[in-house]
């Protein structure tokens, strides 16, 4: 079974830019996945007012019976979080890669206009490469 | 050597294939117009390198330029060799600098709407401002290659070399 079911990256104001399925057994629909981003945008927000610690950047990790839900969100206010399967190991270093990959392959390429859905052929490729690296990684152990 | 980040410089790039995005109409322009900018880069490595690399000497050889292309100026500029220089198998006067992985296309996807467009006609501007300045006047041109089993097209960098290149080079011949 995929550890990671899928990953989601949303722009500064809520909206879905970037949504990839890694194999789970139902597929999510568009709608629902953009339904699920900017819910989870929401939350984020009320999350930071919320919480009793000073200087809280949001929830980070939320686990239910099924999934798992690991959130980073950058300096500038883009959001990348990853669904995945509980209990799953190294998600927070998973994130900084996609990060990574989202400053070099979308960010450097003049054709990419900022905070719109990311169709770029270079990053499609690192990322499939990166969850595959990920998946190797999971099922050596 | 001096090393430049590779990332200030994929921005700047970046930036100057948006705003000559903003100042064309067509791709075709927008091509040229980085074409132009290349050449200026070209016209002043030719004049450092020979001066710096080559103890004030230019190469007046046709096959001597190319190999400064292809070695000196690549390196320089993109801290390794070309991967392939060869000459075209359909026309004499023509040459092909090959790389897998153009430093320019390093990060850059191109749309599916843009076609065969090349952001490496900045490069071929590099070298047309190396060769015309040498005395070598051509047209050069870049274009996506696909390879068999890899993923991702190299860029051929295609140099087409005026008729009175071949003329001058037969008079050397010949004297």
């Amino acid at each position: 079974m995929a550890a990671v079911y899928n990953l989601f990256i949303i722009n500064k104001s809520g909206g879905l830019i970037f949504y990839k399925d890694y194999g789970s057994a139902e597929r999510m629909d568009t709608n629902d996945s953009l339904r699920l981003a900017s819910l989870w945008h929401s939350m984020h927000a009320i999350s930071q007012q919320l919480s009793p610690t000073i200087g809280c950047f949001g929830i980070e990790l939320l686990q239910a019976d099924n999934f798992d839900l690991h959130c980073f969100q950058s300096l500038t206010g883009t959001k990348f979080f990853v669904v995945c399967e509980p209990g799953a190991q190294h998600m927070e270093g998973l994130l900084k890669v996609i990060y990574e990959l989202y400053t070099d392959f979308v960010l450097k390429n003049p054709f990419y206009e900022m905070e719109m859905p990311i169709r770029c052929e270079l990053f499609d490729l690192h990322l499939s490469q990166a969850v595959q690296k990920e998946r190797v990684f999971i099922l050596g152990r | 050597m001096v090393e430049v980040s590779l990332s200030a410089f994929a921005f700047l790039f970046s930036e100057l294939v948006q705003y000559n995005q903003t100042q064309v109409d067509n791709i075709a322009e927008l091509e040229r117009r980085l074409e132009d900018a290349g050449y200026a880069v070209g016209a002043r490595v030719l004049e450092l390198f020979c001066h710096r690399e080559k103890g004030n000497r230019r190469e007046t050889r046709l096959l001597g330029i190319l190999s400064f292309v292809h070695t000196t100026v690549w390196k320089v500029l993109f801290g390794k060799v070309a991967d392939s220089l060869e000459k075209g198998t359909e026309h004499e006067d023509e040459y092909m600098i090959s790389e897998k992985e153009l430093l320019v296309n390093r990060f850059i996807s191109i749309p599916k709407d843009m076609g065969t467009f090349n952001c490496g006609a900045f490069v071929a501007g590099i070298v047309r401002g190396v060769l015309d300045n040498a005395g070598f006047p051509s047209v050069v041109t870049a274009h996506f290659v696909p390879m068999e089993g890899q993923q991702r097209p190299r860029t051929t960098i295609l140099i087409k070399f005026a008729d009175e290149v071949s003329h001058m080079m037969a008079l050397l011949n010949i004297y």
